[in-house]
Order: structure tokens, then C-alpha cells, then sequence
């Protein structure tokens, strides 16, 4: 399903001393099965925006679509059940929504919500659970005898057992050890990849917008400040230092590099040790 | 869903009324409110309007907000003003709305009873509005210190308030936030019959019950691991002090009282 933003703007609490515009006139494009990732410092309108994906929050002005829905300032959606079907969400710190007596019948809440039939639900729980790589075991213990992690993975198991078309991250990785961070992004791609899911990640890390998005998407005070392909976006470092954002580690190495060696090597996607070997390589070739 | 106001929240700013004595505000409220029932013709209930309003105004909060902020109440306010309006049945006849008569006495009433009810939310809302809880909290453990001799538990009544009026906030974000999550999986709070909305809540109650017991749990430990044992022998970080500008204030008042004596009938 393609997203679309046009002229999109929304304003918390208007008509009261606390009115704040947190997105403002904003307009994006993300197509069908693409990952995108959207970056911006605390506080630039990151999960303000995310939350127009699914009809959370209405925008104040502006349209936006997502397949054939369409959302608007002053229209009300009839179908807003069909759309939450399509689009999953999984908010900054998930594990906030578990509450069902066992695991299993959290994972299965959305499902059920959306008229899913019993044998179909066993099916997708069973699926999701193996997903986020936690034991079978856990099913029919209580979600708040959980480790953190684990509660972090239970809560995305509800989300993906809604079996989403669109799936949208909110930091999903906060607050886990490094490992637990790039397992569970690893995950997020493969699911990505296999089901063929339009992904919107937002994130604060700049190496997995280089890794894993199509496109990145960077906001400042609410407004669009870039857009493009990562490898290319992330070279303007200048402009990455103005809203506060770091190069990534590689590209800043890759930098780094050529101005004490003279050498450019070219950016594919390397991680920081396939780098090393290719470097080693080219040493030993030389 | 993003009209989370309540009434009174908080706004903050610096003008003459914000930076009065909590206590100061508080005592005057509270002579404010007693003093209300004693006013009875129009000239005294015009006078403490013009109080009312003046104070409103020193605020530089804007008007139609403060106004606005009262929209719960407002309903009370034509409700209570109608009620009297067709139950008293004294005085002359005014006139018939529809063969149903309406009587002087129950428009002067009316207006009276409803003016009060007014004035008294719209003065107590001022005090919060102007006020941050903590403020409110220091002062009145202040106020009600003299009340320690007969071994009354002011510290601990005073800290229990400032603890839930600082998780109030917390606890709305809290509600929006679980109820989003909850709504994303397809729970529908605004549809439905009553049984099916019922059911709805439960999913919203449980996450925020468990959050904030161990909120209560996170802040026991805290306080705990910081020394904290109560009261005795604590000392202040805001230490209230009387100004030129509450004795200003006091003195106003008290002539308002004074009007307010000489205008009655
Ligand atoms: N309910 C609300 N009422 C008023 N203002 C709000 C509300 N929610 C968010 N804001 C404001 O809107 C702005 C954008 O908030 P948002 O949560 O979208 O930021 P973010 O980019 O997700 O930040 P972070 O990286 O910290 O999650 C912030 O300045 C915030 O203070
Ligand atoms: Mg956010």
C-alpha cells in the first residue's frame, strides 16, 4: 500500500495557551513495500507523525492516503477498523499494551479484535511467537513474569499476529543490550523481506537507517528537512550536523580514510568489519 | 482525544497573581467563598464580580480560556439558573412562556444562585491556574501547621497530596498512551454497545494499574535510598515569605469586604 502526506500539518491542543504545531505542512511519499526510515532529534515530530498512519491523530490540515484510505482535516473515516487491520503499530516502549492473563492470549487480542476466526488465531500466534524468537514455553505464563526483553518481544508478537500490510516501528529497539538490538532488527528485516511489508522504522540510530532503509526521511521541528537514499543522504555532513545527527560510523571511517590515505573507497553496504577485511585485501594486494 | 485539559491545569506565567503567597491566595479564596453567601442586592453581587473579574484579568491568562476552562461546570450553571427560574413561584408575574408563568422573584433568584456558583468556581479555578500543585501543597501544610500540636498528620497529608497531584499529569499521558496501543489492535472505545465498551476498558485498566503500582514501588525505593523519613527536621527548598505584594493584596480584599458590607440591603 502506498503512503502519501500532503501538506499534512497538526496541532496539539489547539486554541489554549499549550497550543503546539508539531508537524507543519508536511509532505512525503512512501511507496508500497519499501523501508523507510524517519530520523530527527527529540522532540522534531518523529511518533506525532506516525500516529496519522493509522488514525490516531487527525491532521489539522493536509491529506493523507494509505492504499485507498484516505484521511483529511475535516473527514471523518468510516472504515477506520480496516484500516488498523492493515496498518500495524508498534509504539516507543510496547510493552506498556501487554495485559491478558497469558502471553498467548495477548498475542491473540488484536487478531481476535479484528474478527479473526479461532483456528486462524492459534495458527498466527503460534507463527509470531516463533517470529520473535521466544520460547513456546512462555505462552501460558503471565506477560508480567516476563524479563524486559522478553515483555518487548511478547508485545511485538501481538502487533505482528494482526499480520499488518504496513508495519510501523517506533524505536523499537530502546532501552535492549546491543545484541538484543540488532537481533531484533535483523528480525524486523527478514519479516520485511518475506512478507513483503511496507516498513516505517523510526529510529535514533543512523547505522541501521544506512543498513536496512530504501529511503530515509529526516525532520526537524516538524518539517521535512531531507530526503533520499541513505548512502547518499548521510555523505552531507554539514548538514546532518545542523539538526544534531552524527554520520555513521562507516561513512565518518570512510571519510576519515580518504583524507589520511588519499584512497576513496566506494560505500556498498559494508559493515565496519567487512570493511576491515576488505581494506586487509587491498593491502595484501598491494 | 487531544483535549486533555482539565479544569484550572496549570499555566504558567509571571504576572502580579502568579507570584502572590500561595498562601495569600488560598486565604483570600477561602473568605472569598464565605463572603459570596452574604452578598444580596445587586450592587454587592456587581462588586464582587468586578473582583472576580479584576483578578481574572491581573492573571493575563486570556479571558475566553479561563472561560472555556469552566465548560464542564457550565452546564451546572444554566441548569441551576432554569431550575429556579420555573420552580420559584414568588413575586409578581413577569410573563407566560406558554401559559406557564414566570415570576420575578425566580428571575432575580436564578440569576443570584447561578452568578454565586459561578464566582465561586471561576475564583477557586483561578487559584489553579496560577498556581502549580506543589505551591498549593506547601501552602497549605502552612496553613495547617498549627494543627501538628494535636498530632495531626500534616507532613504526611501534604506529601500524599503533592505525590498525587504530580502523577496526575503522568497518569493522563499514561491513559492516551496505553489507549492508542490499545485502539492500533483494534479496541474500539467509542462505538459499540455499553457491555461491548465495558469490556474495552479492561485492556486500558490492567496496563495502568500495574504502571502505576510500580511507579508507587520505583518511588518508595527512591525515597528510601535518598533518606527520607518524614517530616521532622526537614527543611524547605521554597521557603514561602509574605511580600509587600500580599500585604497589598490583603488589604485590597479587605476593603472589597468592607464594600461588599456597605452595599448590602
Ligand atoms: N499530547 C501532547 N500535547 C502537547 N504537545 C505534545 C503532545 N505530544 C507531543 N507533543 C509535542 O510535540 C512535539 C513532537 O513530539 P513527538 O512525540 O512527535 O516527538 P518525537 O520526534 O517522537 O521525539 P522522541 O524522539 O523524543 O520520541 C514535542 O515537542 C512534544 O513536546
Ligand atoms: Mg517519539
Amino acid at each position: 500500500m502506498d503512503i502519501s502526506f500532503k501538506n499534512v500539518s497538526y496541532t496539539y491542543q489547539p486554541n489554549t495557551p499549550f497550543e503546539f504545531t508539531a508537524i507543519q505542512d508536511l509532505s512525503i511519499d512512501i511507496n508500497s513495500r519499501s523501508f523507510v526510515a524517519i530520523i530527527g532529534h527529540t522532540g522534531s515530530g518523529k511518533s506525532t507523525l506516525i500516529q496519522h498512519l493509522n488514525g490516531l491523530l487527525h491532521p489539522t490540515k493536509g491529506e493523507i492516503t494509505v492504499g485507498r484510505f484516505t484521511l483529511s482535516a475535516n473527514q471523518k473515516l468510516k472504515e477506520m477498523k480496516e484500516l488498523r487491520r492493515n496498518v500495524g503499530v508498534v509504539f516507543q516502549y510496547p510493552e506498556h499494551q501487554l495485559f491478558e492473563e497469558t502471553v498467548a492470549k495477548d498475542i491473540a487480542f488484536g487478531p481476535k479484535n479484528f474478527g479473526v476466526e479461532q483456528e486462524e488465531i492459534g495458527r498466527r500466534v503460534d507463527q509470531a511467537i516463533k517470529f520473535v524468537q521466544l520460547p513456546e514455553a512462555l505462552l501460558e505464563r503471565s506477560p508480567f513474569d516476563l524479563s524486559g526483553g522478553q515483555m518487548r518481544r511478547a508485545s511485538i508478537a501481538g502487533v505482528l499476529a494482526m499480520n499488518p500490510q504496513i508495519l510501523v516501528l517506533d524505536e523499537p529497539t530502546a532501552g535492549l543490550d546491543p545484541r538484543g538490538q540488532e537481533d531484533m532488527m535483523e528480525m524486523f528485516y527478514k519479516l520485511h523481506q518475506e512478507k513483503q511489508l511496507t516498513t516505517i522504522l523510526v529510529t535514533h540510530s543512523m547505522e541501521d537507517a544506512l543498513k536496512y532503509a530504501d529511503k530515509v526521511i529526516i525532520l526537524n521541528n516538524g518539517t521535512k528537512y531531507m530526503e533520499g537514499v541513505p548512502a547518499e543522504l548521510f555523505l552531507d555532513k554539514q548538514a546532518l550536523k545542523k539538526v544534531q545527527l552524527d554520520v555513521p560510523e562507516v561513512i565518518e571511517f570512510l571519510f576519515e580514510f580518504e583524507r589520511k590515505f588519499g584512497v576513496s573507497l566506494p560505500y556498498q553496504k559494508q559493515s565496519v568489519s567487512e570493511l576491515a577485511t576488505e581494506i586487509a585485501d587491498r593491502l595484501k594486494r598491494s | 482525544m487531544n483535549n486533555t485539559l482539565i479544569i484550572g491545569q496549570y499555566v504558567p506565567g509571571n504576572s502580579l497573581v502568579h507570584r502572590l503567597d500561595p498562601r495569600t491566595k488560598i486565604v483570600i479564596i477561602f473568605f472569598f467563598v464565605f463572603f459570596i453567601f452574604f452578598a444580596n442586592s445587586p450592587a454587592s453581587y456587581g462588586l464582587l464580580t468586578l473582583f472576580a473579574i479584576t483578578s481574572a484579568l491581573t492573571t493575563k491568562i486570556k479571558l475566553p480560556y479561563i472561560l472555556k476552562g469552566l465548560k464542564p461546570v457550565w452546564f451546572l450553571i444554566v441548569f441551576t439558573f432554569f431550575l429556579h427560574l420555573f420552580v420559584t413561584k414568588e413575586g409578581e408575574v413577569l410573563l407566560h412562556i406558554f401559559t406557564y408563568p414566570i415570576y420575578s422573584d425566580a428571575v432575580s433568584q436564578g440569576t443570584a444562585i447561578s452568578l454565586r456558583f459561578f464566582l465561586l468556581i471561576m475564583v477557586t479555578s483561578l487559584l489553579t491556574l496560577t498556581t502549580t500543585p506543589i505551591e498549593i501543597t506547601d501552602a497549605i501544610e502552612s496553613l495547617l501547621h498549627p494543627l501538628k500540636r494535636i498530632n495531626f498528620p500534616v507532613h504526611e497529608l501534604a506529601l500524599m497530596m503533592s505525590i498525587s497531584l504530580r502523577f496526575i499529569p503522568t497518569l493522563i499521558q499514561e491513559t492516551e498512551k496505553i489507549s492508542k496501543a490499545q485502539a492500533s489492535r483494534g479496541v474500539d472505545f467509542k462505538t459499540g454497545s455499553i457491555k461491548d465498551r465495558m469490556q474495552a476498558i479492561v485492556p486500558l485498566l490492567v496496563p495502568l494499574f500495574v504502571s502505576a503500582f510500580k511507579r508507587a514501588e520505583d518511588l518508595a525505593m527512591a525515597m528510601e535510598a535518598r533518606g527520607y523519613q518524614g517530616g521532622e527536621g526537614r527543611t524547605k527548598l521554597r521557603q514561602l515569605r509574605v511580600e509587600k505584594r500580599d500585604i497589598l493584596a490583603y488589604v485590597l480584599f479587605v476593603c472589597v469586604l468592607i464594600g461588599l458590607f456597605f452595599t448590602r440591603s
